[in-house]
């Protein structure tokens, strides 16, 4: 009897032990089979998954370039489309001017000065009797022109700093940096005013102005980014074929970086139209008769009590065209950087 | 700490030096003669070359910046306005208050609304009020604030007759520009805080304070805010700076007599002391505005203390 317990004692424990080590090796399988598994995924697109593993969500990366994904994402966002919409009529606007506007921007009609909107003149007229619709309207050129060229020379001219700064680093990258904060130590719009009225005033010395006052914040951007790609392996193998400096800057590095340039260039431009009205605003900027929207509303100031429209109209232009722009930026930033996204 | 203080004063001191290298070479490049200017259109060559002989104008560039480099920052020496002679230094410290008081006021009505409508947007992201904040704040970003100024003027003072539409003598005068100048701001902040709160309260010691019964106005108001105000705080700063800068053009909006007013006017009349004077002294007031925003973000963040220990 007792023998036959002990047995049966013996064969609990030995089946007990079974149990445990068939449990072990299912579950020692099951993470081989799962490395297996994802390791098959990764390199074998395609491979049928076991179903008992909760892998589906690991898939093959889809080859698919970055820039579409990125559009793909810009155009899922509403407000992202609405800044579009309006850069894209601002952008029409200035190109068909001369077919939309119903009169010359400086075409006086000196018998219907400071008229309020009417079906003839929408907007109204100015003190010189000029159509204001049609002075908005092609002040879209000139806002256009100046935002984007004072940026794209902040670009180029903060772009090579920061690549040099970033690249080299060491002395040079102290100088340029020491440089860029010395720059950043004055508010942006005053070293703006401080340029232009040293140039004088003027579309040109304007562009300069508004371009030379924004290039620390493209230096300061451009040399992070490239701080962050130098020591990768892409870099390394780059300059092991024997890639040159220029090119390994220009071939492989900064077309990686581009994503927090091309949201800094976005709100740029519209930084860079409203530092130029206020230029032109406060005399130092584009002057008449050219139709620049600042100058509108600087001279629109002495007539404010009695001719509202010289002063509404320009000043929604202006403000229609930066909202856009910002839209169109914070759109670009959650789509080029979806981590950023608020 | 102190040590933090020291280096973060002796980083200052080149960057002064060069922001008014910077300042000084601009306004030696523009074009036409100080001598000639400051003796008026009836003065001979004579009197002219004499005048530049003592004014030193025919010496090197170098040397005519270390004068000026040396006048600034031993005696605050500005140099003397070439229309009136007045000293700059002193027609600078007698408008100054005025330009700080707007910027200031800016800056108290942009962290007013600012700051809790970033907390109430955060707390409750993607509701109506969320929406419409941000939309309004995208709004504030995109006036000039010229434009407002003037908005605001016809709206309040020509319609309405509610404020005066210039000057600054009374603190009705302030009501329109101070709002002017700091909505920008507001929406600047208002955008800041919300992001900064929405990551803080993702956070698990708030998951932790919510699960330990805490009640919700504590654990935003105790736990997080203290958290996510400390990015704002950087921006409360640059905004103050920007904004005096800012100043420049609501000061002429609204006809202001402040040191922004006074540089524009300086440069219609090719004042060159004086528009190189105000630079200087706001890229001045701007430095030491950052630096103290620094420091206190040496105390506020502990991290930052930690690393000067």
């Amino acid at each position: 009897m007792s023998s036959n317990k002990e047995n049966e004692k013996n064969k609990d424990l030995m089946e007990r032990e079974d149990k445990l080590k068939a449990k072990e090796v299912t579950g020692h399988e099951a993470v081989v089979k799962n490395y297996q598994s994802q390791t098959e995924i990764q390199s074998r697109p395609g491979d049928v998954k076991p179903k008992d593993l909760d892998i589906k969500k690991i898939e093959p990366a889809k080859r698919k370039s970055q820039w579409a994904e990125v559009w793909k994402r810009l155009i899922k966002n509403k407000a992202a489309i609405a800044g579009m919409i309006v850069i894209l009529i601002l952008l029409l606007t200035a190109i068909f001017a001369d077919f939309i506007a119903p009169y010359g921007y400086e075409t006086q009609f000196l018998d219907n000065t400071r008229t309020a909107p009417n079906a003839d003149n929408w907007f109204g007229t100015d003190n010189f009797g000029r159509d204001i619709f049609s002075r908005v309207v092609y002040g879209s050129r000139i806002s256009i022109q100046v935002g984007f060229i004072a940026v794209g020379v902040a670009m180029v001219v903060g772009g090579i700093l920061g690549s040099i700064s970033g690249y080299y680093s060491g002395r040079i990258d102290n100088v340029i940096m020491r440089l860029m904060d010395v720059l950043l130590a004055i508010p942006g719009i005053l070293l703006a005013i401080a340029i232009a009225a040293a140039l004088g005033p003027g579309l040109v010395n304007v562009m300069i102005a508004v371009g030379i006052a924004s290039i620390p914040r493209y230096a300061r951007i451009v040399r992070a980014s490239v701080l962050s790609l130098r020591d990768q392996e892409f870099v390394e193998a780059a300059k092991a074929v024997g890639a040159n400096d220029f090119r390994i800057i220009t071939k492989y590095i900064l077309p990686n970086c581009m994503a927090p340039i091309i949201v800094q260039g976005t709100l740029g431009v519209a930084e860079a139209i409203l530092s130029a009205a206020g230029l032109s605003f406060i005399g130092l900027g584009i002057q008449p008769p050219i139709p620049e929207w600042g100058a509108m509303l600087s001279t629109a100031r002495i007539y404010i009590r009695d001719a509202w429209w010289m002063a509404i109209f320009p000043g929604l232009a202006i403000m229609f065209t930066i909202f856009g722009l910002n839209l169109l930026g914070d759109g670009l930033r959650d789509a080029l950087d979806p981590r950023l996204k608020g | 700490m102190l040590k933090y203080i020291g280096r973060r004063i002796l980083l200052l001191l080149p960057v002064l030096i060069g922001v008014s290298f910077i300042v000084f070479t601009l306004m030696y490049i523009t074009p036409g003669d100080p001598a000639a200017m400051q003796l008026g259109e009836q003065a001979t060559e004579t009197q002219i070359l004499q005048l530049r002989e003592q004014m030193g104008l025919d010496d090197p560039f170098i040397v005519q910046y270390g004068r000026f480099a040396k006048g600034v920052f031993t005696e605050l020496d500005f140099g003397r306005s070439y229309r009136t002679n007045a000293l700059v230094f002193n027609e600078l410290l007698t408008r100054f208050p005025t330009t700080l008081t707007l910027a200031a006021t800016g800056v108290l009505v942009a962290v007013f609304i600012g700051i809790p409508v970033g907390i109430i947007s955060a707390t409750k992201q993607y509701s109506l009020f969320d929406n419409a904040a941000m939309m309004f704040a995208l709004i504030g970003v995109s006036i000039p604030n010229f434009f407002q100024g003037l908005v605001a003027i016809l709206i309040f003072s020509v319609w309405a007759g509610w404020f005066p539409s210039s000057g600054y003598s009374t603190p009705m005068h302030m009501i329109l520009p101070a709002l002017t100048i700091g909505t920008s701001s507001a929406a600047m902040i208002t955008r800041m805080t919300r992001s900064s709160m929405l990551e803080v309260i993702r956070q698990d010691y708030i998951r932790t304070a919510r699960a330990k019964g805490q009640k919700e106005s504590k654990v935003i108001n105790q736990h997080a805010l203290k958290n996510a105000l400390i990015p704002v705080v950087t921006v409360i700063g640059l905004q103050f700076g920007y904004l005096l800068g800012g100043a420049v053009l609501t000061e002429t909006v609204f006809s202001i007599n402040g040191i922004g007013l006074l540089m524009v006017n300086s440069i219609k009349m090719r004042d060159l002391p004086m528009v190189q004077g105000g630079v200087l002294f706001i890229a001045l007031t701007f430095s030491l505005v950052n630096l103290f925003v620094d420091i206190l973000y040496g105390f506020i963040d502990p991290r930052i203390k930690a690393q000067y220990k």
